[in-house]
């Protein structure tokens, strides 16, 4: 179908984005998950910002121990990035698997935590990194944890004049790897397991186990109180309880967040 | 709204006037008449409207055409020249790498977004580029490895 009428703006800069977000334009990154939306009117913003061009939201350096992305990178060049590789595998794991190549072409990690998918990848990859994000508006620049991003089914605790800028992420999380289940190469995680293995310990998230990435806090304080691997991952559903559908039942799910948590762990210590 | 766009398809630019919400799919289909570019869902599944933007392959049905002004296009009807099918036609007709042919002008862009950047891509770079193109009817045997051939004779030349 086609999108209803809307009117499309380009910004050149931060400033006319932020502008254009604040006049009620619906901020337009790689469009992976909006333009959809837009096609099948599920979405029908009145008007559009595209920040694909404004070069101070693309690009990846390390900023002491942090790498800096930029909210319009593409999930291919962190894929590719080695920084990222190194430092937080887990993230570029994850962003060489959304989609298929030409999606990753286009979608940006900025993008993807935006939108807030409940089966998205990249959140619960840099949930279990430990990333945030900055993101500036009229009241200025603030950081915000991942976790405390994404609060519901495609709902952020941004505020309404608010751009995602620039994700964070550790550099402390190169031991780390990330898990998926699906049926089809492009389809959408049923569940998908990021675990990082780092100087604090274990930290573990999940996608499609709710209406946000979730952290497996029972899979964590088995492995760091010093359990076994057996223990942490009969504990790794606990307090979860995703929603039976046609990709399967709540106990299916809760099996397979136990068997992709053990396969990212594996994958995570063997780096 | 209207804006003017020009975009350069298959080395020609084409000034023209768009509601700013058109697809560029629908641009290219409608008001170039380039129907080789195929739309085959609504959903960004299945790979059929396929084209290259600036040398990277994306979904013309996930893009506005406004988005594309000021750039380089290339469709399935660029591929050919003068007559001569491109390497990547070829191979797919010698190896049977189509069936009905609806997918077959996405198939082949994105067969190109990978090998024409790493010709000597593996089996599994190849099929890895081809994820985002759904046929119903080769089983994808044939189609990798028409690629596979395409690639080899590209390289050569």
């Amino acid at each position: 179908m086609i999108p209803s009428t809307l009117e499309y703006t380009k910004a050149t800069s931060l400033d006319e984005a932020l502008a254009a977000v604040k006049a009620g334009a619906r901020p337009l990154a790689g469009g992976m998950s909006l333009m959809p939306m837009m096609r099948l009117r599920l979405a029908a913003p009145g008007a559009v910002v595209d920040l694909g061009g404004v070069p101070e939201l693309v690009g990846i350096c390390e900023d002491g121990d942090e790498i800096a992305v930029g909210a319009m990178t593409t999930h291919r060049s962190v894929a590719n990035d080695p920084l990222i590789r190194e430092h937080c595998h887990v993230v570029a794991q994850a962003a060489a698997g959304v989609g298929s190549m030409t999606i990753r072409n286009r979608g940006t990690i900025g993008g993807s935590l935006a939108h807030a998918d409940p089966h998205g990848d990249l959140p619960a990859a840099i949930l279990a990194a430990g990333g945030a994000v900055i993101v500036r508006g009229s009241g200025g620049e603030r950081r915000i944890d991942v976790g405390d991003l994404i609060t519901s089914y495609l709902t952020t605790s941004l505020a309404e004049d608010e751009l995602i800028t620039q994700v964070r992420l550790p550099k402390g999380a190169g031991q780390s790897a990330y898990a998926k289940f699906h049926r089809r190469a492009i389809d959408w995680s049923i569940i998908g397991v990021g675990v990082s293995i780092g100087a604090d310990g274990v930290r573990a998230a999940a996608t499609g186990v709710g209406d946000h990435p979730t952290r497996l806090t029972g899979f964590e304080s088995v492995l760091n109180a010093g359990g076994s691997l057996e223990d942490a991952i009969a504990k790794a559903g606990e307090g979860l309880s995703p929603l039976g559908d046609l990709d399967g039942s709540t106990e299916y799910k809760l099996h397979l967040v136990g068997v992709l948590a053990a396969q990212a762990h594996a994958e995570a210590s063997s780096r | 709204m209207g804006q003017t766009i020009t975009v350069t398809v298959n080395g020609t630019a084409h000034t023209a006037e768009v509601e700013q919400r058109t697809l560029l799919v629908h641009f290219l289909r409608e008001a170039l008449n380039l129907t080789g570019t195929h739309i085959g869902c609504d959903t960004s599944t299945c790979g059929c409207c396929t084209v290259h933007l600036d040398g990277e392959t994306v979904l013309s049905c996930s893009l506005l055409a406004v988005q594309a002004d000021g750039h380089a296009v290339r469709t399935v009807e660029g591929l050919e020249q003068n007559g001569e099918l491109h390497p990547i036609q070829k191979a797919f007709h010698e190896n049977h790498g189509l069936q009905c042919g609806f997918c077959t002008p996405g198939m082949m862009m994105s067969a190109l977004g990978v090998i024409e950047q790493h010709p000597d891509a593996s089996d599994d770079e190849i099929r890895e580029a081809l994820e985002g193109n759904l046929c119903r009817g080769t089983g994808y045997q044939n189609l990798g490895a028409g690629v596979r051939s395409a690639a080899v004779e590209m390289a050569r030349n």
